[in-house]
């Protein structure tokens, strides 16, 4: 297993804000990694850096053994990395299909049907639907929207934001199997989760952040089982 | 009666192709580039240079007015705006309103105040007779090049990639940079696309009224602002509705209440629409969803 994503001593902040404080994880290809922590422990900071989206101030973030430091964030899509970010913004006044096209902006235009195939068939309620304005699908119809969409580009990183928020818990079960999915297709992933429970019972490793550092880490059924974890995060 | 209707439809053409420049900007840039105006100005200027120095044909002196000003249009984005990027939007407003003085100041020098007497481009190709009114080819050329305009940036934003991207930016820049979109190059094309249809609207303005000053461009320039906002800002069927309404609303004015009055009851028209709808005629409700 090479290594796919190596972060270091990763520090970030918001104008004076210290929001990440030197954390440090990694993840190795075929691995499913998921970052757990309460609101502002810096899940999403770390996710938004790694994506080219904000500056670290200190710190390395290595992808496929390549430093990819000042690297902006469109040109890491090409080069296998897809942020599918928090609160699913898929662009509303598009059509499905349209939002699917703009997940391949950084691809050959011969290559889209092919993977348009690949998406269509792990959410087939999207060729449904694919003539319809994105902002009018459901709230979980559109998290499938934006997870197809990320997955257009064919990145061999998928980083997903909050997948679960927002959906009923039916839809839950089924945005963690598609992740699942994915993942079995040959896809590494980066998750970020409030829904620790659900992020643990699917990843390989997890590492758990507060305020800006990595207090813990370990298999995901490791943590399951951590009684400071459990107490914290899965409501005892 | 029918005259005075043409004649504002087509005065109103050219209003919704500088229109169109602010409504794109504004709606991928999220800016007011008041010196879309100018570009008009300077448009109209190289087509004059290249006509009455150079003795060029009509053709080629609007494609050289476009290709001026689409290379001013990318320039003055890369100079003056992207700097400011995510600066406050007052920031970006005052150096736009710097650009525009300066472009005016810049013409000033080069070609001094004295109005240029510009040659009427598409005077004596034809006339048509509609009733009792008489279309001049200015004004039919006009209307002509408004719809194509209307048509060909209606297909390029539904059917084309960069098209898409444009809208896609419109919405959320951020999620389109993680699309592998760059935010920048989109933002530039539509600078080239908006002031290389300032050119044409130059081009257009002085046939129709054939004095070309510095200032040249700085009232329709206002006016067609006014037109975007009035159709709904960001919307390009918008930009073209209220470049339309507000060209007929002019002449009318003009003809049945009082010439000095017209534009003050332009502006009082466009009041009156964004008390009754603040969004324009076609804008969209922004309404949160949760």
């Amino acid at each position: 297993m090479g290594n796919m994503l190596k972060v270091e001593d990763l520090h970030v902040y918001y104008g004076s804000i210290h929001a990440i404080k030197g954390i440090a994880f990694e993840v190795n290809e075929g691995e499913i990694v998921t970052l757990i922590g309460a609101n502002g422990a810096g899940k999403s900071t770390t996710l938004n850096t790694v994506a080219g989206l904000l500056k670290a101030s200190r710190g390395e973030v290595e992808f496929k053994g390549e430093k990819i430091a000042g690297i902006p964030a469109h040109k890491l899509v090409s080069r296998g990395m897809s942020l599918c970010p928090e609160g699913r913004r898929v662009f509303q006044e598009l059509t499905v299909r349209e939002n699917l096209e703009m997940g391949a902006f950084s691809r050959p235009k011969a290559e889209v049907n092919e993977s348009l195939e690949t998406v269509y068939e792990l959410f087939p309620r999207l060729k449904e639907r694919y003539k319809q304005i994105a902002g009018t699908l459901s709230g979980g119809e559109q998290q499938m929207l934006a997870m197809g969409r990320s997955l257009m580009s064919k990145p061999a990183l998928m980083m997903l934001d909050e997948p679960s928020m927002g959906l009923a818990p039916i839809l839950v079960e089924q945005i963690f199997d598609i992740i699942k999915e994915m993942n079995k297709n040959g896809t590494t992933i980066l998750l970020v989760e409030q829904n620790a429970q659900m992020a643990l019972s699917i990843a390989s490793r997890a590492y758990v952040l507060e305020t800006g550092r990595v207090v813990s880490s370990g298999t995901g059924e490791k943590l399951l089982k951590d009684d400071a974890v459990r107490k914290a995060y899965l409501g005892g | 009666m029918v005259s005075y209707l043409i004649n504002g439809i087509s005065l109103g053409a050219i209003y919704a192709i500088i229109a169109l420049g602010y409504t794109m900007v504004y709606g991928i840039a999220k800016m007011l580039n008041f010196a879309h105006g100018d570009v008009i100005m300077v448009g109209g200027y190289m087509a004059y240079c290249s006509v009455s120095y150079l003795g060029w044909s009509p053709a080629a002196a609007v494609i050289f007015a476009m290709a001026v000003c689409t290379i001013l249009g990318i320039t003055i984005e890369k100079l003056a705006y992207k700097p400011l990027r995510d600066a406050s939007s007052l920031a970006v407003l005052i150096t736009a309103i710097g650009v525009s003085y300066f472009l005016q100041n810049a013409a000033l020098l080069i070609f001094s105040s004295n109005p240029k007497v510009f040659p009427n481009l598409f005077s004596d190709m034809f006339t048509i007779k509609v009733g009792e009114a008489t279309v001049t080819s200015v004004a039919v050329v006009t209307i002509l090049s408004c719809i194509i305009i209307m048509v060909a940036l209606t297909l390029f934003t539904s059917k084309t990639k960069m098209g898409k991207a444009m809208r896609a930016v419109s919405e959320d820049r951020g999620a389109a940079t993680l699309m592998g979109i760059n935010v920048n190059s989109t933002i530039s094309v539509t600078f080239a696309i908006g002031s290389g249809l300032a050119a044409i609207a130059g081009v257009l303005l002085c046939s129709a009224y054939p004095t070309l000053m510095p200032t040249t461009g700085a009232m329709p320039g206002i006016k067609a602002f006014t037109a975007a906002v009035f159709g709904g800002i960001g919307s390009i069927p918008g930009a073209m509705l209220g470049g339309i309404l507000l060209g007929v609303i002019e002449i009318f004015a003009k003809a049945y209440i009082s010439t000095q009055l017209s534009d003050a009851i332009v502006f009082a028209v466009l009041i009156i629409v964004l008390i009754v709808k603040p969004t324009g005629l076609l804008g969209k409700k922004l309404t949160e969803k949760v």
